[in-house]
């Protein structure tokens, strides 16, 4: 990706992902790698029956770098983009997969119980801003998420690898799935390591499953979850303007640092400090 | 786009209820080579409209020897499978559009990439 931290700030993803940008992304053996093994790592969560060609549906597919991994394993998949330069570099790679011009935002154009599973490798956050004036996020999420629900078989899941910007976010998506019929969470590997870590939406359709461990999870007995269902979820990111979440423990710790910095008298921190009081407290 | 994919797409136009199955107006098809997995087309049957995959072929010209209805037991049928197979996956749409049954409303198809994008208006 650019130099820019979060792309869908600078434009929509059909003007981000003009023929230069189309280009770079795809020429880029480090982006081409960390593509692969998230589409690998998304499959695997996917949890398809082994040595059988499954019929797949890549959500924002771009220049089919994740596409090119399912052709690898066997499968047969069709694409969505928006960006109609990203789909000419995937037509020159020559992918194997169909793809389609299309606004996931707009809905999925499939007849029901279509595809046995679905991927979609950093595509979903591009949801969660509003490009034009008619746009409401939370509207083109359920619109994206209860057609997809619908084209997908009964007990076949979704995967999104997905970079959350913060909290508020991820329950803006993780709400309008539930909505839209979805059960499933967040799995997150490598939870310790900040250049590791990555975030994979897993959702089934129709069957209440078993979430997925997350990698690197050998932090266990410290009391560290890597897996986050829907409901009790504690994210501490910070919001846009770089601050904690407002009331947060990590804004408390900061509050109190502050006056601490100000002369004030503040009680020492223990482990009860910023803790979450039951509710008859 | 092959076969397969115009089998399952629908318009998602705004208000339709009957988007199905898209009307193929084609002025270019290409017939490629693929390699034939007789567990993907068996498994792929029983998901798709018979009616509506034959109703294609035939208005590309590619129908050639595929049956009007599914035969019984093509699980273990080879020649039938191909013959499924080449429709499916072979037969390829380049340049043409989709018209929705319903509303009218066309859908572009360029280099075998079909446009979906609804307009302000039918979304």
């Amino acid at each position: 990706m650019s130099s820019c931290r979060r792309p869908e700030h600078m434009a929509p993803p059909e003007v981000f992902y003009n023929e230069e940008e189309a280009k770079k992304y795809s020429q880029n053996s480090r982006m081409i790698e960390i593509q692969s093994q998230m589409s690998e790592r998304a499959v695997e969560l996917l949890n398809l029956p082994e040595d059988q060609p499954c019929f797949l549906l890549d959500v924002g597919c771009g220049s089919g770098l994740s596409g090119d991994y399912l052709s690898e394993e066997g499968h047969v998949w069709v694409g969505m983009d928006i960006s109609t330069a990203m789909l000419d570099v995937a037509l020159e790679r020559e992918v194997e997969g169909d793809l389609i011009l299309g606004d996931m935002g707009q809905g999925m154009p499939f007849r029901p119980g279509s595809f046995d599973g679905c991927i979609s490798i950093s595509a979903l956050q591009w949801l969660c801003n509003a490009d034009k004036k008619s746009h409401s996020p939370p509207k083109r999420l359920y619109t994206f998420f209860s057609t997809l629900y619908s084209s997908l078989a009964r007990g076949a899941r979704a995967v999104f690898q997905i970079y959350p910007e913060n909290s508020e976010q991820l329950e803006l998506i993780t709400a309008q799935a539930m909505k839209a019929g979805f059960t499933g969470g967040m799995v997150v590997d490598y939870p310790n390591s900040s250049k590791a870590k990555k975030f994979f939406l897993c959702l089934f359709a129709g069957v209440s499953g078993v979430l997925p461990k997350g990698l690197g999870s050998e932090t266990v007995d410290r009391g560290v979850s890597n897996q986050a269902q829907f409901t009790g979820q504690r994210s501490r990111f910070k919001n846009m303007k770089g601050k904690s979440v407002k009331k947060s423990k990590d804004w408390i710790m900061e509050k109190k640092e502050r006056r601490r910095r100000q002369g004030k008298d503040v009680r020492a921190d223990t482990k009860y400090t910023g803790r979450q009081r039951r509710p008859r407290f | 786009m092959k076969l397969l994919t115009h089998n399952i797409l629908t318009s998602h136009v705004k208000g339709v209820t009957k988007g199905y199955p898209l009307l193929i107006k084609a002025t270019e098809v290409r017939v490629n080579e693929v390699e034939f997995n007789p567990q993907f087309v068996s498994r792929m049957i029983p998901k798709l409209e018979w009616s509506a995959l034959v109703q294609a072929a035939e208005g590309l010209g590619h129908l050639q020897d595929l049956p009007s209805s599914l035969i019984q037991d093509y699980e273990n049928n080879e020649e039938f499978l191909r013959k499924v197979h080449r429709v499916l996956l072979e037969v390829e749409v380049i340049e043409g559009c989709l018209q929705c049954p319903e509303s009218g409303r066309e859908f572009p198809i360029s280099r075998g990439v079909p446009n979906m994008l609804l307009n302000e208006d039918d979304s």
